[in-house]
Order: C-alpha cells, then sequence, then structure tokens
C-alpha cells in the first residue's frame, strides 16, 4: 500500500511527535513513525519520565528519614518494588497515551513499525500488518541516541544493566556499581541508593559532571559522599567478568580496591546518535565522524528534502533542544527564515540538590578569555532554603564584566531545575544584571536567589554583608 | 612633525575623493591657504590648511578616496607654529568615532572603557562617550557603529562591541525580525542596557543600509527599496557610442532627484505673470544696484517674492517628516536657486531671503552663481532650502514641471517671458508676460492652496508694490 504525505516524521520522541504536531496546526499532513505503541520516544519511554517519577520517590524517602531531625521519625520505609515499578509505569502509560491521543486529534497519521528510507522522497514501514510504503514531500530524522556500548563492558549477563533496564527496575540490589558519573549515572544511583542499594560510582575524569562548573557540582558531590558507598574518579573499568556472587569488576586508577564484585553493573557512559537508519545511503545525507548527522541552522541534511533533529542532529543532547528545533524545521518546510540559534539551552540534573546551568559556564568563560564578572548568592542566606532546610546550595551569574550582561547563569540547590528557565529567558533576552536585580522576586522563594546574586554583583546585596572594598 | 587631517567637510559627507593636491612636499604651507582639492558626493571641496610650516610627506595623491580624518600630509614640527589642527583636528576626531573610516577602525572598547561597574550603573556616564548622533553618513557600514540619537539620559552610552565570542544581545523576536528581513543581527548596534538590541534597532539599522547603499550609488533612492537594474542593449551594434565615468555629482543628482520623484507626489500648476512694470522698475534700478556689485536679474527679485509668499503661506515653508508623523514648519525663510554649471545641476541657497533686500539678494545671488561655476561652493551654502527657485528663462521654453527638491514641498520654475497681446480695457495690448510652473508635494498641499500661492505670486510680480504692502 502506498501512502503520500506532505511531511513524515521518522522517530516520535519530543523532537518528532513536536515537529508532527506543529507541522498539522501549519496544516500540513503529517504521518509519524515509531516503532512503540505511542509517542513518546526515549524520553517519555525510558529516559527524562521514568526516571523522575522515581526520583520524586527518592526524594520522598529521603526527606522523611531526615525528618527525625525536625522531631517527626517514621519507621524504616518498606519498599514494595512492583508497586513502584507499577507507579512509574502508569505515568509513562498516562503520559504515552496522552500524547498519541493529541496526535490523534490532530490527525497526525501515526504508523508503528520500522522505516526505511528508500529514497530522498520515499520510504517503506515494516508494521504488523505488512509494509507501507510512504511518498513524502519532507522527511525528519528524529531517531534520537541510544546507550553508549563499549566492548570491555561487553557482557552477556542480565546484572549488566543499562539506563533502560535500570528504569525497568528488575530489583533492589545490594551492590551497584555505576560506571559513569555523568547526569544518567547520578540520577540512577541515587535512585537505587536511595531505594538500599549500596552504590559506587566510578568516573574517568577527575570530577562528577564533567562540564559543569565545579563550584555547582561541589553541594552534591558533598551529599552524594553519604549517599553512595564510593565515588571513584580517575578510575577506570578495564574489565568486567561473572561470578557467581556477582560481577566481578577491574579498575585502573585511584583507587585502592583494584577488584571488586557488584550484584549489578549499570553503564551509563553516555548516548550515541541512532543515525544509521536503513536506507539512509540511498540519499545525500551526511553523517560526521561522531555519528551525527550534519544539517544546516535550519536543520536540512545534504539531501535538501530531510530534515534531522534532537539527538542524532548534534550535542546536547536533550529533550528540550529536540522540541525547539522541531519548531526550527517545520517552519522552514513553511518557507519561513528560521533557524537554531538558542543563546542558551538549559542543563539540568535532577538528582538531590539538582544542579542546572545555562549559558556560558565560568569554566568556558575562562578558556574563552570573555570578561565577565561571576557573581555568586549562596543559599546559605536564603529564607527559602533555610525553611526546608537545604541550605548547600549556590546561584551564581556569569556576567560580561563592562556591562553586567547576563551570559550565563548556574544553580545548584534544590529545586535548581525550576529555577534555570529565569536564567534563560534573562540571556535570551538580553537581560542585564539591573535588569534582575530591579524585578521582584517573590518572598519567601528559592528564585529570590537569582535577584539577590544580581545584588552581590553591585556590590550590595540585602542578605549579604560585604565589606566596602577599599 | 604634525599631521593635517581631512577635516569635517559637512553635513552628511564622511569621505571625498582627491581631486588635485596643491601642495607639494618642500612647500610651506600657511594656515587657511587651500591644500587640495575634494570631490565629494555633493560639491568640489577646497580644504583649507588648519597647520602651518613645512611640508614634509604628502599621504595622498589625486584620485585617492579619503575619509575624514584620514592623514593628507605632515608638517615640519620646527617650522609648525603651533597651530597644529586644533579646529580640523577636534572636528575630525568627533566624526571618526561617529563613522570610523574602515581602515583604522577605532577599538570600541580600548576607545572608552571606564571602570566596569560604574558603566553598568546609569547614574555614572562614560567620559568619552561617542557622539550620540552620528555627523557624517556612513557609506560603507562599521560594526556596531553608535545607534543613533538615543536621548543621553535615558540610556547609557552604546556598549562597546562584546567580543567576537558573544552573541548580539537581542531577544529571539528581534533576532527573528533581521533575519526576516536580511540584517545580520551581530552588525546591529545595540540602544539598550547592556547594549541591548530592539526590534527599533534593527529597523534603524536597515534604513542605514538602505540610505548608505543610496549614497554608495547603487541605483537605490535613501529608503527605498532598490529596483533591479536591467540590462542594457549594446548600443555598439547601432552605431558608435562614447562612455565616460558617471560624475559623482551627476550622481547624487540623479539619486536626490529619483528619490524626490519617487517620494513626492507632484502636482504642477501652471500659471502667467504680467512684468512688464517689473521690467521697467528692473531696468530703472539696474546701474544703482551694478554699483553694489550685483545684477539685478528678474531671478533675484523673483527670489524676495517668494521669500515673501513663504512667510504668507507656511505650508510651502514646511517639510514631511514621515517616519515621526509630523509636519516640519520653518521659522526662517532660504530661497534656493538652481544654477546651471558644467558639472551639472547645483543649488546654493540665499539664507534668510525674507531679511535682505533686493540689492542684498542681488549681490548675494551673483557671488554664489559665480561659485558655484567656479566649483567653490560649500556645502553649507547649499543647504537648508525652504523652497528651489529654477529660472530657465534665459534659455527658452514656455513651461515645464520641476522636480520638487525634496525635503522641500514647492519648487517654482520660471521659463521665457515675451510679448504678449493681452486684452484690456476693450483692446489688446502688448504685454510682457512671464510663464511660471509651482510643482508641489500634494501630500501637504492641495490644489487650491498651491493657486492662491502661485496667484499672490503672480500679483506680487505685477504690483511690487504689494511686497512693500502687505509682504
Amino acid at each position: 500500500m502506498t501512502q503520500t504525505t506532505q511531511i513524515a516524521v521518522l522517530g516520535a520522541g519530543p523532537g518528532g511527535y513536536a515537529a508532527a504536531f506543529y507541522a498539522a496546526d501549519l496544516g500540513m499532513q503529517v504521518t509519524l513513525i515509531d516503532e512503540e505503541k505511542n509517542p513518546g520516544g526515549v524520553c517519555l519511554y525510558r529516559g527524562c519520565i521514568p526516571s523522575k517519577a522515581l526520583l520524586h520517590v527518592a526524594k520522598v524517602i529521603d526527606e522523611a528519614s531526615h525528618a527525625s531531625k525536625w522531631g517527626v521519625a517514621f519507621a524504616q520505609p518498606a519498599i514494595d518494588v512492583n508497586q513502584l515499578r507499577a507507579y512509574k509505569q502508569g505515568v509513562v502509560d498516562k503520559l504515552t497515551a496522552g500524547v498519541g491521543s493529541v496526535a490523534k486529534l490532530r490527525k497526525v497519521n501515526f504508523v508503528q513499525g520500522r522505516a526505511t528510507v528508500t529514497g530522498p522522497k520515499s520510504l517503506t514501514v515494516k508494521t504488523a500488518s505488512g509494509e507501507e510504503q510512504i511518498q513524502f514531500q519532507h522527511l525528519i530524522l528524529a531517531t534520537g541516541s541510544s546507550p553508549t556500548k563499549i566492548p570491555s563492558l561487553a557482557l552477556d549477563s542480565p546484572r549488566m544493566m543499562d539506563s533502560t533496564s535500570a528504569l525497568d527496575l528488575p530489583d533492589v540490589p545490594k551492590s551497584l556499581l555505576v560506571v559513569g558519573g555523568g547526569y544518567i549515572g547520578l540520577e540512577l544511583g541515587t535512585v537505587y541508593a536511595t531505594l538500599g542499594s549500596k552504590v559506587s560510582v566510578v568516573e574517568m575524569t577527575g570530577g562528577l559532571l564533567p562540564g559543569a562548573d565545579r563550584d555547582l557540582v561541589q553541594p552534591l558531590e558533598k551529599r552524594l559522599k553519604t549517599l553512595f558507598a564510593a565515588i571513584m574518579v580517575n578510575t577506570k573499568v578495564v574489565k568486567v567478568a561473572e561470578e557467581k556472587a556477582g560481577i566481578r569488576v577491574t579498575f585502573e586508577g585511584d583507587v585502592a580496591e583494584k577488584e571488586q564484585v557488584f550484584d549489578r553493573v549499570l553503564v551509563s557512559i553516555g548516548r550515541r546518535p541512532n543515525s544509521k537508519v536503513p536506507g539512509l545511503e540511498s540519499t545525500r545525507v551526511k553523517v560526521d565522524a561522531k555519528g551525527f548527522i550534519e544539517t544546516d541552522p535550519q536543520r536540512r541534511t545534504a539531501e535538501p528534502s530531510i530534515f534531522a533533529i534532537g539527538d542524532v542532529a548534534g550535542e546536547p543532547m536533550l529533550a528540550h533542544k529536540a522540541s525547539h528545533e522541531a519548531r526550527v524545521a517545520v517552519e522552514a518546510i513553511a518557507g519561513h527564515k528560521a533557524v537554531f540559534e538558542p543563546q542558551a539551552i538549559p542543563a539540568v540534573v535532577f538528582t538531590d540538590p539538582e544542579i542546572a546551568w545555562c549559558g556560558l559556564t565560568e569554566a568556558q568563560a575562562r578558556e574563552q578569555n570573555v570578561d565577565v564578572e561571576v557573581a555568586k548568592f549562596p543559599w546559605g542566606a536564603l529564607s527559602r532554603a533555610i525553611t526546608v532546610d537545604r541550605p548547600e546550595g549556590l546561584t551564581k551569574l556569569v556576567l560580561e564584566k563592562s556591562t553586567g550582561r547576563v551570559l550565563g547563569v548556574g544553580i545548584s540547590g534544590s529545586g535548581a531545575g525550576e529555577l534555570i528557565a529565569e536564567g534563560v529567558l534573562a540571556i535570551e533576552m538580553g537581560a542585564s544584571a539591573e535588569d534582575l536585580k530591579m524585578v521582584i522576586h517573590p518572598h519567601p522563594t528559592l528564585s529570590e536567589s537569582v535577584m539577590e546574586a544580581a545584588e552581590v554583583f553591585f556590590g550590595q546585596s540585602t542578605h549579604v554583608y560585604k565589606p566596602k572594598k577599599k | 612633525m604634525t599631521e593635517f587631517k581631512v577635516p569635517e567637510l559637512g553635513e552628511n559627507v564622511a569621505s571625498g575623493d582627491v581631486a588635485k593636491v596643491l601642495v607639494s612636499v618642500g612647500d610651506t604651507v600657511k594656515m587657511e591657504q587651500p591644500v587640495i582639492e575634494l570631490e565629494t558626493d555633493k560639491a568640489t571641496i577646497e580644504v583649507p590648511s588648519s597647520v602651518s610650516g613645512v611640508v614634509k610627506e604628502i599621504k595622498v595623491k589625486k584620485g585617492d578616496k579619503v575619509q575624514v580624518g584620514a592623514v593628507i600630509f605632515t608638517v615640519d614640527d620646527a617650522a609648525a607654529n603651533g597651530a597644529s589642527g586644533n579646529g580640523a583636528g577636534t572636528a575630525a576626531g568627533k566624526a571618526a568615532a561617529a563613522a570610523p573610516p574602515a581602515e583604522a577602525k577605532p577599538d570600541p572598547k580600548a576607545e572608552a572603557k571606564p571602570e566596569p561597574k560604574a558603566e553598568a550603573k546609569p547614574e555614572t556616564k562614560p567620559e568619552a562617550k561617542p557622539e550620540a548622533k552620528p555627523e557624517a553618513k556612513v557609506v560603507s557600514m562599521p560594526q556596531r557603529q553608535p545607534a543613533e540619537a538615543p536621548p543621553p539620559a535615558a540610556a547609557p552610552a552604546p556598549a562597546p562591541a562584546p567580543s567576537n565570542l558573544m552573541p548580539a544581545a537581542a531577544s529571539p523576536a528581534v533576532r527573528r525580525l533581521a533575519r526576516e528581513i536580511g540584517v545580520d543581527i551581530n552588525a546591529v548596534a545595540g540602544s539598550g542596557p547592556a547594549g541591548r538590541i530592539s526590534q527599533e534597532d534593527v529597523k534603524e539599522h536597515a534604513r542605514r543600509i538602505l540610505s548608505s547603499v543610496g549614497s554608495a550609488g547603487a541605483p537605490a533612492a535613501g529608503g527605498m527599496v532598490a529596483r533591479a537594474s536591467r540590462a542594457m542593449p549594446d548600443f555598439a551594434k547601432w552605431g558608435e557610442v562614447q562612455r565616460e565615468p558617471w560624475s559623482n555629482i551627476r550622481r547624487v543628482t540623479s539619486e536626490h532627484l529619483s528619490y524626490s520623484w519617487n517620494t513626492v507626489p507632484h502636482v504642477t500648476q501652471f500659471d502667467k505673470a504680467d512684468v512688464t512694470s517689473l521690467e521697467e522698475l528692473r531696468k530703472k534700478y539696474k546701474d544703482q544696484v551694478a554699483k553694489a556689485g550685483g545684477n539685478l536679474t528678474v531671478t533675484a527679485m523673483l527670489v524676495k517674492v517668494l521669500a515673501t509668499a513663504l512667510q504668507k503661506f507656511p505650508q510651502f515653508n514646511a517639510s514631511i517628516d514621515a517616519d515621526r508623523g509630523e509636519l516640519v514648519y520653518k521659522k526662517y525663510v532660504n530661497v534656493g536657486v538652481a544654477v546651471d554649471t558644467d558639472r551639472g545641476l547645483l543649488v546654493p541657497v540665499i539664507k534668510d531671503a525674507s531679511q535682505k533686500n533686493i540689492t542684498q539678494i542681488a549681490v548675494e545671488l551673483q557671488q554664489l552663481a559665480e561659485k558655484a561655476r567656479d566649483r567653490k561652493l560649500t556645502l553649507e551654502e547649499m543647504s537648508g532650502g525652504s523652497m528651489s527657485l529654477s529660472n530657465l528663462g534665459g534659455i527658452g521654453g514656455t513651461y515645464f514641471t520641476p522636480i520638487v527638491n525634496w525635503p522641500e514641498v514647492a519648487i517654482l520654475g520660471v521659463s521665457r517671458g515675451g510679448a504678449e497681446p493681452v486684452w484690456k480695457d476693450g483692446q489688446f495690448i502688448p504685454r510682457q508676460m512671464l510663464p511660471l510652473s509651482l510643482s508641489y508635494d500634494h501630500r501637504l498641499i492641495d490644489g487650491a492652496d498651491a493657486i492662491r500661492f502661485l496667484r499672490w505670486v503672480v500679483e506680487a510680480i505685477e504690483q511690487p508694490f504689494l511686497l512693500s504692502l502687505i509682504g
């Protein structure tokens, strides 16, 4: 059976479904193709969403355990893994079904199956009921990414997990090694540690969350040192082998015990773009050395009828970047002069405390010799943080020294992920510290820290006393 | 060693072509001595020296394009008597700050870098603030020049250009606007705090590009979208042709007229004036005026008539500021007079013509016409007109439709007068009749106003006493 469509979208994650919906809203005829029953992609099925459901539970457990400090003591929690898994699954099902029904309402033709590109204007989809030929005017590739696999960690064992299987929550292992100190490893490590696992993290580089400013990571690191059994930096896993008792892991680097045995091992060392789309070689689409599909600022590939967005089209591999690119690509197809040129893409690590940043980091400013001044407001002086007994946070602004223009914002602390949006807005609007300082922020909230950090830039903040420079 | 630089040349002039170098190495130059001739877009200007001394090195040659502020020559210090280019130097420096010449672009950071904190505070103004209003029209758009005209109290000085790594400080909506109208957002000067770029900044930038394209000689009138030029046929296939460069003056005239023609909805109104008695008066007082050094011509007398009429009809002494949605009424009365020269049409302006008597006007007109033919007119002498007068009567013609000299709103064309039979008191009598053509901007002036104006002019010509009686 052959169908024709104006736009075919391959991959129904936050990039793909956003593209399909926007195109449909602009009056285009759209076919959205994915292997899952509903749109959602990694983000909804096995990424952002299930991990946040589990992290929410972890946070409740953690807060309950801290409540004894405040005069409220709970008994040790009894954890029913099956019910927890069901709760998480319920969240995923609800959201994916919701997106699916919105697709129907928009009259997006959703095809479940595996696609093969057959040319610059055509593809086939293998569905449960047979094969469909689809002729399109434009194709948007939104095929996403998958967890990176490396040979030294390849071991066919149910004890070996990647982020997908870890989110399936098979059990709460006695001991878990997280390979990779990036955000995925730390988020999932936090979940398992809170549920009762003895979690160790091994990171090849000198610190957790490479890329984030150290002062933002520091409060998290401090807390994780009590939550986790071990944090091994400058350490590499050179060998994994299955034994009766678990996985024997051989380390190399700054660690005393070079061989340790873990019940389970979670490999979270990054993600790779899914650019090996079957049949893509029948088009002029180009893939770069890192496996990303090459695109122009409108997200058009070397094949003029084909666009690529999201993880498959380049870093950072974040859902909100993909959804934004989706709008750019659809507008480009609609003939508008849209380009992808964000001034800031926020990154959020949903650990506890959270870490969020956007724009220029302090470290980048140094590397690039940008003349900046960094204004910091410690949450120890923030009333809202004190009321919830979480004073370890930090809000900092990276400001152009001569003008006070906001170039970067970094926040570390409980709720940082929600707060960072103001920083993104400030950067995109070209706001200055003076603007932030003069905007009334509600009291008592964590958001006041943004205003007060801006005050610090001017040398006078209500809640931080600094003797005058002579 | 003292340098002599190209001084400020006048409103809207940033550069010129060296037409002639009037000094050589080893010459002793005095203050005010003409040292080079510059052909600018509007006129050829003799540039007087603001230094004195022995010329040591000449840095320009005929044909060079020089910007305001460029060094022309150096004089030996020993011989220079201290008057090293104060007037010209500062003027040039000011213009250079407003429109940095491409080859010597000042580093805006190095130029005015006050204490960083101080700059971010609105109450502290950087000392060396670039001129808020660029004095010279920018031909090649420098990156991040100061935005025009933000009131100094409302906005701090435009921020120095951020390093190349820094994206332009513009919101997503402003970026989109720039993209859609084809403006490079990184080239736009932000007028907001911390150099923030507004939608208005983007539009202003686009307007400037369009008008600079116009003055750079492309077939675009300022502010108008350039029309695609059509391919020229090969004329040589029909016979011999000769090609000559289009002179700056001709080109600027052409752009100016095209702009006027495209902007002003023209109407031309014709009438005839009986100049018999005016001619008698002219002959009678000719010698008296000649003694004062002037030539009592019909043109000179018409300047006085127009000057008086402009006072009676203020909407003829006005301009339309379409961008601001305002009408500009002028309290001064300056009358431009078109002068035909071998290099093209020039329009020197008799300033405050309403306050001068006809003798004074005749003398001044004579001087201006001579200057025009000798290429000595300054730009100052060619700007600021209220209305223009074009008298082709010396050559011939009956009527014509002159083009309004925008931003003026009216122009009076005069053709050749002659004896005509006029029906008067039951018989034809010969009278000297002068054909007049009044073109006007119909946006501001309606036909009834125009004919009232023209009738007033005709009556003032026919009964010159009216000038004193009701003028």
